[in-house]
């Protein structure tokens, strides 16, 4: 029997709240909200509170697919990678840069949100660039 | 007497008596949930006084009953606070937790904290240490009943519609253990449709709360928007006790409001 109870940072929105998530023999069953984090003080929104539910979800996916005919075929990261940027390339070639729009996210680092604005500006060529929010 | 809890876990321990301690521990310098199994872990040990007292409190009793479904067989060790005994009081009279699966390791609420409360018995029978407070009188049940009818159904009105719908007063309560929730039922509240109307998700939690709710607290603490939610289920709770002569946790046997026969 191993029961653990890690200390993790809510992987939605950009506040940053504090939680437990409860795991027993490996599996994830439960989030609890940390009471002495000062972000959240005990206090989580509907999404945080369910967090534990897609951690081990079956439907998760846990790698890149391709649509193809249809349906969806799981790909390497290096083939779905390529497909994405010749696609991009394609777009770009034919319909110009602001047929392009980038969105950022709150949950990665300001020096990777200052990449992506970076590769739309000046590897895109556009100034379509927004946050996660706004989807 | 944080002292007095490590020796006592320690005997337990060490002497096999129980398969784990759920309780509290100084972790990244915040305070956890946790199950020690070593005696080793116990310098570690906690009892939910961060800053002030019973600022850091977790429902224990929660994890327990994850524990017990899937080890029924073991023994565990239990912190509990005066409310928490309740709680595991009427746990064992739903039937959520067997009494010889579990000992309770006390310890009594200092009268700060209990006045905050307005609780009627701030300290466990089951404790390492005598009381150290008396019963206080709810305040704010008191303070709300004062209000005319009409004042009173503005007020919760007014704090009802703060609610953001995060659920956390069910997730964090002890005392709800329902396999199925009624919020989850997808013939009550088809899923993809906007969640119930202000304030029927509140009134249809007290009426579940009515001979359930030990009064510990924990939903106001979780409560994003401060809705009183503890005045509520107070209110629901005494009256149950006028009605049925029955408070959960301090009257053992069967709830009044169990039609289910005992196996």
């Amino acid at each position: 029997m191993e029961f653990k109870t890690v200390l993790t940072v809510c992987p939605y929105c950009g506040c940053g709240c504090n939680f437990y998530l409860e795991v027993l023999d490996g599996k994830v069953i439960g989030t609890i909200p940390c009471k002495t984090s000062p972000v959240n003080e005990g206090k989580l929104c509907i999404k945080g509170w369910n967090v534990h539910e897609f951690i081990q979800d079956p439907d998760r996916l846990t790698m890149p697919l391709i649509r193809e005919n249809g349906s969806f075929r799981e790909a390497g990261w290096d083939e779905a990678l390529d497909l994405v940027a010749s696609k991009l390339k394609k777009i770009k070639e034919q319909h110009g840069p602001d047929s392009i729009g980038l969105f950022a996210s709150a949950k990665i680092t300001n020096e990777e949100n200052y990449v992506i604005q970076k590769f739309a500006r000046a590897v895109i060529g556009t100034n379509n660039v927004d946050h996660c929010a706004r989807l | 007497m944080i002292e007095k809890v490590i020796e006592r876990v320690k005997e337990l321990l060490e002497g096999g008596e129980i398969k784990g301690f759920v309780g509290l521990c100084n972790k990244n310098g915040h305070t956890a949930p946790y199950l020690f199994t070593e005696v080793a872990e116990l310098d570690h040990l906690v009892v939910g006084d961060f800053q002030n007292p019973g600022d850091a409190r977790y429902p224990l009793n929660k994890l327990l009953i994850d524990l017990y479904r899937a080890y029924p067989e073991e023994k565990f060790g239990v912190l509990v606070r005066g409310c928490d005994e309740r709680g595991l009081n009427d746990l064992y009279v739903w039937n959520q937790l067997t009494p010889k699966n579990v000992v309770a390791v006390g310890i009594p609420c200092p009268q700060e904290l209990a006045d905050a409360c307005g609780c009627p018995k701030p300290y466990p029978d089951n404790s390492v240490a005598e009381p150290i407070a008396e019963g206080a009188e709810a305040q704010d049940l008191i303070r709300m009943e004062a209000l005319g009818v009409k004042e009173r159904f503005t007020q919760w009105m007014e704090v009802f519609s703060k609610c953001i719908k995060c659920y956390g007063c069910r997730d964090i309560c002890p005392m709800c253990f329902c396999k199925e929730c009624s919020l989850e039922l997808d013939e009550l509240i088809p899923r993809g449709e906007m969640p119930p109307e202000i304030p029927i998700f509140h009134l249809v939690r007290a009426v579940h709360m009515a001979g359930r709710c030990i009064d510990c607290g924990l939903c106001n603490e979780a409560c994003p928007v401060d809705i009183p939610l503890r005045t509520l289920y107070k209110k629901v709770g005494d009256i149950v006790y006028r009605k049925f002569n029955y408070r959960p946790g301090f009257d053992k046997g069967k709830s009044p409001l169990n039609v289910l026969e005992n196996k």
